[in-house]
């Protein structure tokens, strides 16, 4: 379980969050939905271990998360992968597709693994930067870059918003065909009720609603 | 005459090192008054190199052939693409044709008020209405116009925007993925914006991959492959049985659907294969698509057939 209990996050004076609590349970899909600015990315952030709140606790697997800016939660940050609703903004420019999605071996030291035919990146795409492919192309690559590690728990946060419907088809297929191979949990954060009912109903997961 | 702007065999092309990007082939379609018509596709199908070319704004290592005839009012017709830049700086954009741009947030400055750069563009385009009243007119608080970008949520923004579109008084709206990004409600709000703005009596050139968005506005519905138009219909046509494969295939991935991908991958608009361009991720594909299909409707040698209740 990946679980977080009475989480408060403010943002300067601006409180987002008030003691909110979310479990994602592995082997299902969790959706997570509610209106903008209720606080679904925030959440996303202390969840995948990328924001430390102000009060509250989150547990992966039964170990309490302390110690948030040192090297010990590595191992507990590498359980949860996060993907992004904007490509753009959560990739390095200056790295090709490639680098993009072998980025979290060489963080590792890890031996890198080929990912992503998985993906639908063709070698003609992959020796490319992000400003010569389109948002999908790039989403792609995101997408390999957090299987990269395999997970325990994979957060999509309005992964498909900018997406034509073929390759948001596509991108949560590989999610699900990822989901029922390992086991993982995935939590799906998204304002499309229609996308959530399609996304979560194959494992029969809850769906939360904020706001 | 009702005023039109008619798009006939456009083309572009982009110099690169050692390739050419064919980003718009041979494309074809016309948008009324009154009328939404929603370009739609995947990404980097060629859909917002069309706007740019309409407006004048592609790079310099573009090649535009073909025509785009706006005919406004009792203006004498203009060809966009014949026309010279100072014509179109000086007549068009913004006063013909207004651009209301992806991601709203990213097009405002962001160290000026929404006041500043409101009445900013209509001094430039020398219209003598007030800031203030233009903003109510786009449904936005004039209130909120003293504030900077950041602290306009994105549905204010997007207002912003549009009454900056609305400055110059445009008769064709070109709105470029104005909802990308944005949520639901959202989405529902700049549409219902943008019929109202058909149904004044303007045009507006939709350009969006999200087909559920353009089922809400648009009139007609002209779907791009691989630089290609490759079919056009009437929205209500369209939804109830698109007859071009590829758009019935994009039309099966969404949710409410059967949200399967359609397989394979597009190709690289430096790389079109020859024929039908769709043929390698075809069902329906035999030795006839080796040959381009005729420009029309449904630009294709098998399209579906379906019994549409008239």
């Amino acid at each position: 379980m990946l679980r977080a209990d009475g989480i408060t996050v403010s943002y300067g004076r601006q409180r987002v969050l008030r003691g909110a609590d979310l479990t994602v349970a592995p082997g299902v899909v969790t959706g997570l939905a509610g209106p903008s600015g209720c606080g679904k990315s925030t959440l996303a952030r202390v969840l995948a271990l990328m924001l430390r709140p102000d009060a509250g606790r989150l547990t992966v697997d039964g170990t309490e998360v302390r110690r948030w800016r040192q090297r010990a939660a590595r191992d507990l940050r590498t359980r949860v992968a996060l993907i992004f609703q904007q490509p753009r903004l959560a990739v390095d420019p200056r790295l090709t597709l490639r680098e993009i999605a072998e980025e979290p071996f060489h963080a590792t030291g890890r031996p890198v693994e080929d990912l992503t035919d998985d993906v639908g990146l063709t070698p003609e795409l992959l020796v490319r930067r992000p400003h010569e492919v389109s948002d999908g192309q790039l989403q792609r690559a995101c997408v390999a870059r957090a299987l990269a590690l395999r997970p325990r728990y994979v957060i999509c946060d309005e992964m498909t918003t900018m997406l034509d419907a073929s390759t948001q088809a596509h991108l949560v297929a590989r999610l699900e065909a990822y989901r029922t191979e390992t086991g993982a949990g995935i939590l799906a954060i998204t304002h499309d009720d229609e996308l959530l009912t399609r996304w979560t109903g194959p494992s029969g997961g809850p769906t939360v609603r904020m706001g | 005459m009702t005023s039109s702007l008619t798009v006939e065999n456009l083309s572009v092309r982009f110099r690169l090192p050692g390739a050419t990007v064919h980003a718009v082939s041979d494309a074809s379609f016309a948008v009324r008054q009154g009328e939404c018509l929603a370009l739609v596709g995947e990404s980097g199908c060629g859909k917002s190199v069309m706007a740019h070319a309409l407006m004048g704004l592609l790079p310099g290592n573009a090649t535009v052939s073909g025509s785009a005839w706006l005919r406004t009012g009792d203006a004498p017709p203009l060809d966009l693409i014949a026309a010279p830049e100072r014509v179109l700086a000086r007549t068009v954009r913004g006063r013909r044709i207004g651009l209301v741009p992806q991601s709203p947030a990213a097009h405002l400055t962001p160290v000026r008020t929404a006041r500043a750069q409101l009445a900013e563009a209509l001094r430039e385009l020398g219209n003598p209405a007030a800031a203030d009243e233009l903003a109510a007119r786009a449904g936005l608080d004039p209130a909120q116009l003293d504030r900077y970008p950041h602290q306009l949520s994105g549905g204010m923004a997007q207002r912003v925007v549009n009454a900056i579109a609305l400055a110059g008084d445009p008769w064709l709206i070109v709105a470029d993925e104005p909802t990308s990004g944005l949520d639901r409600p959202l989405v529902d709000a700049t549409m219902a914006e943008l019929r109202r703005l058909a149904d004044d009596g303007r045009a507006v050139l939709l350009i969006t991959h999200d087909l559920r968005a353009a089922e809400r506005v648009a009139d007609q519905i002209v779907v791009m492959y691989a630089s290609r138009v490759v079919s056009q219909a009437p929205a209500a046509e369209f939804f109830a049985g698109p007859q071009h494969p590829y758009a019935a295939g994009l039309l099966e991935a969404l949710p409410s659907r059967s949200f399967t991908a359609i397989p394979g991958r597009p190709p690289e608009l430096t790389d079109l294969p020859p024929g039908c361009a769709f043929r390698p991720r075809c069902g329906r594909s035999t030795a006839a698509c080796a040959v381009v299909p005729e420009a029309g409707p449904v630009a294709c040698h098998h399209p579906l057939e379906h019994h549409v209740a008239r």
